[in-house]
């Protein structure tokens, strides 16, 4: 707070949460899209969270009775081929889908920032060596990549996180290298190293804060790429298992098969899929534009 | 470009044979007889899953040079073989979704740009971060659900090669095409507009308006020549990923290409197919990515390489 002391003589003393507001305020005021992803995606977690207050039913109750039902007023978006109604599964779904896009999508960035700044910093041989395994990485498709490391692992949720996590820390790392790298030759740097201060110090003191601006915006592209992942490798029978409720799950199988009869168990999902990584999208373009518009991704 | 690929079979081929579990237990425990010691090891033996690690190693990297990839330890058919009967369907269905892609994502970008931040450009802008967002399997569930329920037609589900019967072929890939199509023009059309918008503010362009050309011969000729090398390099690099990364809308519409077949055989734990396929896709990638650059060395009499 001190540190601006030339402002806090001039204006009231600006609390730290006003200042906050103040910043989400112009954010909402020039960058309007921006702002209607975020507000989807604040919706989206509260439903995650407070999903058991929320959702309608059990989302594992299975209830042959009502199997198969169209939309109507007791079930908003119908129900499955066990009677389980699809709004509550999607809602329990945001749960699953959010928790695997937010940790694989951190997971990635953070990773792939501490390689690609490592890499930039110490250059020469390190670099090299670093930079052909990241190569090697990325030149898998995406999904190829994330596909085999389900298949070495086995599914489940912790393996899903990790499968998906592989194929971002390269993608990720050679962005913020590029970043690192003009930052390596900075004076702030040679001070540090003048100083005395080991490459830890530095790595993490000094370099790392200073790529922020793009690893939020490699952060933020992630989310949105981990949750199709998890959905596409979910629908493929590799992700998370039933009766767990996961958008891609949702589906797979019964939703396909009677898809004629009942083509909400097909319909919502995905546009809970779609909906979902369009706000992050809108969110993420927004925040590179404001952060560092020369950055295409 | 060898070093790569060589590091690539070498991470596939080992990682596989980390994990606990193999094709012939896993054979065994579907047929759900039981298997005795002697006979599992037998069918080891077969498949040369006895040997030494190096020495199978050794033995699949030999065969490259000669274009032969080994037997599926599944099926007992050649890898090539097995590739080569599902790789016309998914290099057709590549260059179909990119066609697609290109045709919507050039106009659309430049008009964006052109346009910028009137109402076309925010609906382009929608549009394409729209399309980045749906999943195109689901799309290709949406597609194949409106035709059965409104028109009570679905598209033919057996192959038919496109030198046999084109109509037929092309009946049944438009829609997987259109629907992978529709994604990768999302990023196309970005690219093309983030680039279109840089060129116009050239001065160049400043230039050739103030001598009086044409708007259009403006747009075309000095414009969007150059505003095009980063749009074909991301389109380069979108085919590649399509040869092999196809995997889930082949599952949509049932097309029997390299995705499903990978997709099959990582769950029969077909190590050769698998370790094979891997390395198929990433020299497609980078053969394209060599093409590419290529490409634009052509295009582009800036980039010279040595």
């Amino acid at each position: 707070m001190t540190r601006t002391s030339v402002k806090t003589l001039t204006l009231p003393a600006v609390s730290r949460f006003d200042r906050w507001l103040e910043t989400t305020f112009r954010f909402t005021r020039q960058r309007p899209l921006g702002a209607v992803g975020a507000a989807i995606i604040g919706i989206m977690i509260a439903a995650a969270v407070l999903a058991g207050f929320v959702a309608p039913y059990d989302p594992l109750a299975t209830d042959y009775a009502t199997m198969l039902q169209a939309p109507s007023s007791f079930h908003w978006f119908g129900t499955d081929s066990f009677g389980r109604d699809v709004l509550t599964r999607i809602i329990y779904g945001s749960r699953t889908a959010l928790w695997i896009g937010f940790a694989s999508a951190f997971l990635g960035a953070t990773l792939g920032a501490l390689i690609g700044v490592t890499s930039a910093y110490f250059g020469g041989k390190i670099d090299l060596v670093l930079q052909r395994f990241m190569d090697l990485l990325l030149s898998f498709p995406l999904i190829i990549l994330a596909l085999v490391v389900v298949s070495l692992l086995g599914s489940g949720m912790t393996n899903v996180i990790f499968a998906i996590t592989v194929p971002m820390v390269p993608r990720c790392a050679l962005v913020l290298r590029s970043s690192a790298l003009t930052l390596r030759e900075m004076p702030f740097v040679e001070a540090a190293r003048a100083l005395g201060f080991g490459p830890t110090r530095i790595i993490l003191r000094h370099m790392l804060p200073n790529v922020m601006a793009p690893y939020l915006i490699m952060l933020t592209a992630f989310l949105g790429q981990a949750i199709l992942l998890e959905a596409s490798l979910s629908f493929l029978g590799l992700g998370v298992a039933e009766p767990q409720a996961a958008w891609g799950l949702m589906l797979r199988g019964a939703a396909v098969d009677f898809a004629e009869r009942a083509p909400w168990m097909a319909i919502y999902p995905g546009l809970a899929i779609s909906l979902s990584v369009f706000a992050f999208n809108l969110l993420g373009d927004s925040l590179r534009d404001a952060l560092d518009p020369k950055l295409r991704l | 470009m060898i070093p790569t690929l060589l590091g690539v079979a070498a991470l596939v081929f080992f990682l596989l044979r980390v994990v606990p579990g193999d094709i012939v237990e896993l054979k065994y425990a579907g047929a759900g007889v039981y298997a005795p010691k002697e006979a599992l090891a037998r069918e080891r033996a077969q498949l040369g899953l006895d040997q030494p690690l190096w020495r199978q190693f050794a033995v699949w990297i030999g065969g490259f040079t000669r274009l032969d990839f080994g037997t599926s330890m599944w099926t007992g058919r050649p890898i090539t073989y097995e590739i080569g009967i599902r790789l016309e369907l998914s290099i057709e269905l590549a260059l179909m979704a990119t066609f697609i892609a290109i045709l919507i994502s050039v106009p659309l970008g430049t008009l964006a740009a052109v346009k910028q931040d009137t109402w076309i450009d925010y609906f382009v802008r929608i549009f394409s971060i729209a399309g980045l967002a749906i999943p195109s399997f689901w799309l290709g569930i949406v597609i194949i659900l409106a035709f059965v329920i409104y028109f009570r037609w679905l598209p033919p589900l057996t192959f038919t090669s496109f030198w046999v019967d084109p109509k037929a072929n092309l009946s049944q890939l438009i829609w997987p095409a259109l629907a992978v199509g529709y994604r990768y023009s999302a990023v196309a059309t970005r690219m093309t507009r983030s680039t279109v918008l840089e060129v116009l503010r050239e001065d160049y362009i400043r230039t050739a308006r103030a001598k009086g050309l044409w708007e259009r011969a403006v747009l075309i000729r000095h414009a969007l020549k150059n505003a095009l090398l980063p749009v074909i390099t991301v389109i380069g690099l979108e085919f590649a990923f399509l040869v092999g990364g196809l995997v889930v809308t082949e599952q949509v519409f049932n097309l029997n290409g390299i995705g499903k077949l990978f997709v099959e055989a990582i769950s029969q734990r077909d190590y050769t197919m698998v370790q094979s396929l891997v390395v198929l896709t990433s020299f497609v990638f980078i053969f394209v990515n060599f093409l590419v650059d290529l490409i634009n060395a052509c295009l582009d009499p800036r980039i010279r390489y040595q």
